[in-house]
């Protein structure tokens, strides 16, 4: 009844092209090397299309999911731990697959315009079909164990994209912060997978589920560390408090791999894994609890810094972990398919918003200050018009993408009980934040007079354009699925929310669902935010400065982030640095190394000392020591020692017995 | 009177005379200062093996034991005949044959 997916050349077509353009990529033509890079996420596109069709009734032989493709080859095997290499095919993963390998091509087919010039144009195509394979391995899986090789990989291939142009320090740098942070999370994973195989002796997201649901009064105790551990390595990949310095820092790699990795899917990871054990957070209102209050306190501390940015990409990226903020929020109180839902709109708007950023950077020749721009509305029609789209779909203005998925998030925290109000207006705060700085964006890069010369400044090539025009259009249909009951599409992968039935005012004339009015609100609220944003960069651009001017210790705090990477650098940064030195230098180079050698050195010396004597010179003595030596080995040889030390523990106790 | 000079010596008094001799060689080496008679020490040891041999080859009617002790009188016979020449050379080299004073066996 199932047709064979093939499941397993979705990662694998990327890694074939990996493999190609890695190995054989400098002496390829440059023609070639653009097909294998482009052919391997389409051709892995098509296979999850073909699933796709199956799962939504498109064809007579339709799937029932969640289909399972395990590897014939037993992958561990340790007592009672058995893992295979299994991948799953789900609603979830099934969503999250068409986001990746759609959205991921797009961005193949914007850098080849984009990357076009650089040297490094096949090492740079090789690590993008590496990612797309590790991150496809890492939505497929079936268990923690696979998803953690897919998780650490894209953590790989986030270090090497981030560092892509490895000569420039600052981007260096930014990759190893990138890597070194993403450890605290993954150890953090680790604990929970250990925890995992030590409770319910698997790892296999099925069983665990099927265990919890038999057992529905197991709350909390164990559950809640293993949810806890889980969410600290969410935190890390997806950029949440106190994790999520790296990811402004990650904007130093090429503009698409801002896009692809650092927007649109590797970040979201986090969000995906949390959805995919959902049922351990679901047995745990501490950390659901504290999966909501992160997420809230993620989206409002981001928002609030993006305000004072100056560089495009660094709004963008603020503006990425206060939107991954939400989706955790959503998670928290329990509707998954809400923060799915927005993962999906936000990989096309936040897509779009990076490409075009690219694209604004490109034909200005590289700049990224936003307060070099302005004008560009003229020089750049599409980009602007793209733009103004993704402005407007993560404002959250009704009817595009961002609005469906946003409200949803923000519905389902109004209902939560008991804090739900506080984090919805939270929620509702940062969409007001986040309709200011995106319409501040707007309004300093296309419109105004230009505040440097930029002469030169063209439209993007098509291979760049289309792209753009296509995620554009995502972005402007992508939540319209909300009205298709995207809720309940998800719901058999990561269960329904009761409360999305809907809920009613009472004391009301007419039965207006709360849904309706929250939205109106979150409209209003966006529109405010554009109001605001107009206001100050457009009718009296003088007015941020004077802001500023007046509120000196409140701007600097909003322009340093907080302090966050000072204080990160001065208590853990610092201190593990000069421990590392103490270390290395006076415990391992002096104390060990050193001392090994002072050790053999000193025993040398000291035992030669003694023995030097007895070289007296004196022939009398050496024949002395001789017939010494002699002696003690007729000694040795002729008494029975074996008898004379058996028979001195009865001498013993027949004295005793005297 | 007779039968005393009839007996045999019996095995120990060899054995204990060659100890003796052997002791006697042992004692002479170390508590002697002058290098020749220290020589002659060690031909004493080795003269005190010699009648172990001898001995033994006698009593067991065994033939080896007298050969080893023309090896062994061969070997004294070229130990002298070095030893000397040393003695000789160390006397020239120091104008003494104290064995005190001859203290430089060492690095």
């Amino acid at each position: 009844m199932n047709p064979d997916l093939h499941l397993w050349l979705i990662p694998l077509l990327p890694f074939a092209g990996f493999l190609l353009n890695g190995i054989l990529g400098p002496g390829l033509p440059k023609w070639l090397i653009t097909t294998i890079a482009l052919l391997a996420p389409l051709a892995s596109f098509c296979v999850v299309l073909n699933a796709s069709l199956g799962v939504f009734g498109f064809l007579p032989a339709s799937n029932s999911l969640p289909y399972v493709e395990t590897c014939p080859l037993l992958w561990i095997n340790a007592g009672i731990l058995r893992i295979d290499f299994s991948f799953v095919l789900d609603q979830l993963s099934l969503v999250m697959l068409l986001v990746v390998t759609g959205v991921g091509f797009l961005i193949h087919v914007y850098s080849v315009g984009y990357m076009s010039d650089d040297e490094g144009y096949a090492r740079y195509f090789s690590y993008l079909n590496l990612f797309l394979f590790f991150m496809t391995v890492l939505v497929l899986a079936g268990n923690a164990l696979v998803m953690f090789v897919g998780w650490e990989g894209v953590g790989l291939a986030s270090y090497l994209l981030i560092g892509f142009w490895f000569q420039k320090k600052s981007a260096a740098d930014a990759g190893k912060k990138a890597f070194i942070v993403n450890r605290i999370g993954d150890f953090g994973f680790l604990i929970g997978m250990f925890l995992l195989v030590a409770n319910f002796g698997t790892l296999t997201f099925s069983e665990i589920g099927a265990r919890l649901d038999a057992n529905p009064a197991w709350q909390g105790g164990v559950l809640t560390i293993i949810a806890l551990c889980l969410m600290l390595g969410a935190a890390g990949k997806s950029a949440q408090l106190p994790l999520y310095i790296w990811l402004p820092d990650a904007m130093e790699g090429p503009t698409p791999v801002s896009a692809l990795i650092h927007a649109a899917t590797m970040v979201t990871a986090g969000v995906y894994m949390v959805a995919r054990t959902h049922v351990l957070f679901d047995h745990s209102p501490v950390a659901l609890g504290v999966v909501a209050t992160v997420g809230a306190a993620t989206a409002i501390f981001a928002a609030t810094i993006a305000l004072v940015q100056n560089d495009i990409k660094r709004v963008l990226a603020y503006s990425t972990i206060s939107q991954l903020g939400y989706m955790f929020l959503g998670c928290g109180v329990t509707a998954y398919s809400a923060a799915i839902f927005h993962l999906m709109t936000h990989a096309f708007f936040k897509a779009l918003l990076f490409l075009a950023a690219g694209s604004v950077i490109h034909s200005i020749g590289g700049e990224q200050d936003l307060r070099k721009m302005g004008g560009l509305r003229k020089k750049l029609p599409v980009t602007f018009a793209v733009t103004t789209v993704g402005v407007l779909a993560i404002a959250g203005i009704f009817p595009f993408a961002g609005f469906f998925s946003k409200d949803a998030i923000l519905y389902a925290a109004f209902l939560q009980q008991p804090n739900g109000k506080i984090l919805w207006f939270v929620g509702l705060l940062t969409a007001l934040l986040t309709a200011f700085y995106m319409f501040r964006l707007w309004y300093m890069t296309f419109l105004g007079e230009a505040r440097s010369p930029q002469g030169h400044a063209h439209e993007c090539p098509w291979s760049m354009r289309g792209p753009l025009l296509i995620l554009a259009a995502l972005s402007v249909c992508g939540g319209w699925v909300g009205m298709l009951r995207f809720g309940s599409f998800l719901a058999p992968s990561v269960g329904a929310r009761i409360t999305e039935a809907g809920s009613y005012i009472p004391f009301s004339l007419f039965p207006v669902p709360w849904e309706v009015i929250l939205s109106i609100v979150a409209v209003l609220v966006a529109l405010e935010g554009w109001l605001i944003a107009d206001k100050y960069y457009r009718r009296k651009p003088e007015r941020p400065a004077q802001l500023a001017a007046a509120l000196p210790a409140g701007y600097k705090l909003l322009a340093n982030k907080y302090y966050v990477d000072e204080f990160y650098g001065a208590v853990v940064v610092k201190p593990l640095l000069a421990v590392s030195k103490f270390f290395l230098e006076w415990v391992v180079d002096i104390g060990i190394l050193g001392g090994a050698a002072w050790l053999l050195g000193g025993v040398a010396t000291f035992t030669g000392a003694i023995l030097q004597r007895w070289q007296s010179g004196n022939l009398r003595s050496y024949a002395a020591w001789l017939a010494a030596g002699a002696a003690a080995v007729l000694l040795f040889l002729l008494v029975p020692w074996a008898t004379v030390l058996a028979s001195l523990p009865a001498i013993h106790l027949g004295m005793a017995g005297h | 009177m007779n039968s005393f000079f009839a007996q045999e010596v019996p095995l120990s008094w060899y054995l204990l005379l060659s100890a003796v001799l052997f002791s006697l060689g042992v004692v002479g080496f170390l508590i002697k200062r002058n290098l020749i008679t220290v020589f002659m020490s060690i031909e004493l040891m080795l003269n005190g093996v010699n009648l172990y041999f001898v001995t033994f080859a006698h009593q067991w009617h065994a033939v080896k034991g007298q050969i080893f002790v023309f090896f062994v009188m061969m070997v004294a016979a070229a130990e002298a005949a070095v030893g000397l020449a040393i003695i000789i050379a160390v006397f020239r080299a120091r104008a003494t044959l104290a064995v005190d004073r001859i203290d430089r066996m060492k690095l």
